[in-house]
């Protein structure tokens, strides 16, 4: 389909003014390696539709919405696994009741806000990274950018029951790997990790 | 009744409005009167939001530079 040179230009403009946030989502979405090549073809698929976007206003998620379309044609099997998981303990993993009784910030009386505040966004989206596909892109979908659940089904071509298991049990996983991200980065204190020697008025779990 | 295992397990669905009637009032009754459930729930906002907050984060100079030659050049694609 061939663009009028208004649409064209429409359709660059949209592009350039929106070019942060769809490389971020693809770089959620597909990693780092992959991701200027999602937003590639993202664009040129979008080239092609053009014509049946009629809201402009709309321009930005329909954008994105392309962009996932693009990332889950790639990753088609990886997205529906021939069944779920056996249920393990990662179903009953509570990261608020794992600080309770770790109490990993022993003088805090703000334990829970202290240990999120540890995290920068280069750590919330190293956790990310970590959680495999059919878990982390409808948590992306749904909390990163705020598609209701129904349309990342669609989006992402599975019934809407598994979108809801998968966002469940993504959760819950993401929940378990900021635990272990912490310990291991060292953003607990008495971890005795590079950035815990910051806090002041440390006690003998964490004398720096 | 609901007990605070199965109250936990649903505090996201509860924050989305995603429950039945019948199960976000169940939620909300078990709220009522759970203080470790509350924390719960108020981790669970904390967390969201620090999901939601997560910036969008630069694009590396060279992938910039690349993608808006790119689509410079989409005016040439037939
Ligand atoms: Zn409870």
């Amino acid at each position: 389909m061939v663009l009028t040179a208004s649409d064209t230009a429409a359709l660059q403009q949209l592009a350039r003014d929106e070019l942060p946030g769809l490389y971020a989502l693809a770089r959620r979405l597909a990693g780092r390696n992959d991701a200027e090549d999602v937003v590639q073809e993202a664009l040129l698929r979008a080239c092609q539709a053009f014509g049946s976007l009629r809201d402009h206003q709309a321009g930005a998620r329909w954008l994105r919405v392309i962009l996932a379309n693009v990332w889950r044609d790639r990753v088609r099997k990886d997205l529906r696994a021939p069944r779920e998981l056996p249920v393990d303990d990662v179903e009953r993993f509570s990261l608020y009741r794992t600080l309770v009784e770790e109490d990993p910030f022993p003088y805090s009386d703000s334990l829970h806000l202290d240990f999120l505040s540890a995290f920068t966004d280069d750590d919330v989206d190293t956790v990310l990274d970590r959680l495999p596909p059919r878990y982390r892109a409808p948590l992306v979908l749904r909390y990163v950018e705020g598609f209701a659940t129904a349309q990342i089904a669609r989006m992402l071509e599975l019934p809407l029951g598994t979108v809801l298991s998968q966002l469940h049990r993504g959760r819950r996983l993401f929940e378990r790997e900021m635990w272990n991200y912490a310990a291991e980065c060292g953003l607990l204190p008495d971890q005795g990790g590079a950035r815990a020697g910051e806090r002041e008025g440390g006690g003998p779990r964490w004398s720096a | 009744m609901i007990s605070c295992g199965e109250a936990v397990r649903h505090l996201w669905e509860f924050l989305d409005r995603g429950l039945s009637d019948e199960n976000q009032r169940a939620v909300e009754e078990h709220l009522a009167w759970c203080v470790r459930c509350c924390g719960e729930l108020e981790f669970a906002r904390s967390l969201r939001q620090l999901l939601r907050t997560t910036a969008e984060g630069g694009v590396p100079d060279d992938v910039r530079n690349r993608l808006s030659r790119f689509i410079d050049d989409l005016d040439h694609i037939d």
